[in-house]
């Protein structure tokens, strides 16, 4: 559905997009991750044909951006980053303009509008001015201009920035259900909502690529992935318990963020609870917790875009 | 361009959502009016036309153009909007033709809603209404080439006073270009064409023609050439400032 190839994006001096090469097909959600300035919105508003690439192609449902950049836009529906909208208009009014801009005439523009109001549960404020309302509906605002016309990609930057969390769970769920039979991308910084709903992660970092794969194949690539977490009772002997696990023939480092707890490192990201556990029992230990990490995506982001630090 | 319809009704809505539109067209009225009474001996002249009304519409647009057409780009261009506009199915050519034909109905509004001026000629005396319907014309193709030339500069800055105020100095380059001042200026050491050709850039030598009745073809072609030149223009700049 969306093939990007070699594309790259020069502002005078700065590389701001290095040679990005992926494609994604329908049903998939790419979360596009990376730090601020990274590219992710500038590599958006090439797919969208808002910018011109400096070099490259972007072809959306088979359709090349610079051969048909309107053909392309109609197969889209694109959410800018802070979701500008004209404060003015209301949401109806808004939204019936980008229905004409669309194509949609007469009685098919009020289903359109209908529907995209309902989707986003737009219904309370459809008739206040766009100015008058909270930051959770100017974004489901943007959300229902996006998908108006019910387009084949969505493509979404920063969805959820600045929201509430119920606001953010709104906009999620929303997705959610989108997703099936969509192609959508969407960036974020928010780790969180990438385990939440992408199928695909982009790790970029200075306009390349620097990891992609599924939330947990990014989570296996943590030091933590298969650690054990543990917390024991009192009376135990904190130096003593450590020595006992840094012992265990599948442990590399053992760590101890607080008194009478600890983190035991697996080596080559090997399961290790089993040894944990027998350990425990032979040592009596009174156990309070005992928890195996999936992996930490923060720790892998941050390792992977400041590899210096 | 099947979208320009689309573009030019919200635009035109986008005026009257806000207090800007009244505040115009009140301003406007006031300042035609007035400037009709006191300053163009309206009265006094005991003439049934409408000569001292048109005569001060080259510098009454000099600063209300500028101030309608000051918005149309660097408000979308500040809020983001154009973000939103530029990557739905509309090209840049729809968008800038659009924004502008608002702009220019709106100022036809203003200009229509002087019509008790026209009713009071009537009543006082017996007009050539032919001559006053030139006038308007004139005056509205004027509006149009100052609006394209504000439009134009309204896509080159995110700040709508730099607009404002670039655009109002251009519109003052081209109006003053036919007045004795510059004229004379000239005339004294260049040429006799060189002088002409200054001239024949000033509003005010084509209006004038054109208020006294004559419509002739390189008048209307000029303004309407003027226009599109700098719609041209302003296509351009939207294209190419977008990215930043």
């Amino acid at each position: 559905m969306i093939e990007v190839e070699g594309l790259s994006k020069r502002f005078g001096p700065i590389l701001a997009v290095d040679d990005l090469t992926f494609s994604t097909p329908k049903g998939e959600v790419l979360g596009f991750l990376g730090p601020n300035g990274s590219g992710k919105s500038t590599t958006m508003k090439m797919i969208t044909g808002y910018l011109t690439p400096t070099a490259g192609t972007v072809r959306v449902c088979g359709i090349d951006s610079r051969d048909k950049p309107i053909e392309l836009r109609k197969r889209i529906g694109y959410l800018p980053e802070g979701a500008p909208l004209y404060a003015d208009m209301t949401p109806r009014g808004f939204l019936r303009f980008v229905g004409q801009v669309h194509d949609f005439r007469g009685a098919a523009l009020d289903d359109a509008v209908a529907r995209a109001v309902e989707m986003t549960g737009l219904a309370p404020v459809t008739d206040q001015p766009i100015d008058t309302l909270s930051k959770g509906y100017k974004r489901r605002v943007g959300v229902a201009q996006a998908l108006i016309h019910d387009p084949e990609v969505l493509i979404l930057d920063e969805p959820t920035d600045g929201l509430d969390p119920n606001q953010k769970h709104e906009v999620r769920s929303l997705i959610r259900r989108m997703a099936p039979e969509k192609t959508i991308i969407l960036s974020t910084h928010i780790l969180e909502e990438v385990e939440a709903l992408c199928t695909r992660t982009i790790i970029i970092a200075k306009g390349r690529i620097v990891a992609s794969g599924t939330p947990e194949e990014l989570e296996s690539r943590s030091r933590y992935h298969n650690a054990v977490s543990l917390r024991l009772g009192d009376g135990i002997d904190p130096d003593a318990a450590r020595q006992a696990l840094a012992g265990l023939a599948g442990v590399a480092e053992v760590d101890s963020p607080a008194a009478r707890r600890f983190v035991a490192f697996p080596r080559d990201g090997q399961p290790i609870l089993d040894q944990v556990a027998r350990l425990g029992r032979d040592q009596g230990w009174p156990m309070e917790e005992m928890v195996v990490e999936r992996g930490r995506l923060d720790e892998v982001f941050r390792s992977i875009t400041r590899p210096a630090a | 361009m099947r979208h320009v319809g689309t573009v030019f009704r919200r635009e035109l809505a986008g005026y009257f959502a806000t207090p800007v539109a009244y505040v115009f067209l009140v301003v406007f009225l006031a300042l035609a009016g007035s400037l009709t009474f006191f300053m163009g001996d309206f009265f006094e002249r005991g003439q049934a036309d409408l000569q001292s009304f048109f005569t001060f519409h080259p510098w009454l647009y000099l600063f209300l153009i500028p101030a309608i057409a000051m918005r149309l780009w660097a408000e979308e261009r500040k809020t983001g909007t154009i973000e939103t506009l530029l990557t739905l199915p509309i090209g840049v050519a729809e968008a800038v033709i659009g924004k502008f034909l608002a702009a220019w109905c709106f100022t036809s509004i203003a200009l229509a809603l002087t019509f008790p001026l026209w009713i009071t000629v009537n009543y006082l005396g017996d007009p050539d209404n032919g001559v006053i319907l030139a006038g308007y014309l004139g005056s509205l193709l004027m509006a149009g080439a100052l609006l394209a030339i504000g439009s134009c500069f309204s896509a080159v800055t995110k700040n709508q006073v730099i607009a404002f105020v670039l655009a109002a100095a251009v519109c003052v380059i081209f109006t003053l270009s036919g007045s004795p001042v510059v004229l004379n200026f000239f005339s004294g050491w260049l040429p006799g064409t060189v002088v002409d050709t200054v001239a024949s850039f000033s509003f005010l030598t084509h209006f004038n023609a054109i208020v006294k009745g004559v419509i002739e073809a390189r008048d209307v072609v000029f303004f309407v050439a003027l226009a599109a030149v700098f719609l041209f223009a302003n296509i351009l700049v939207v294209d190419i400032n977008k990215a930043e």
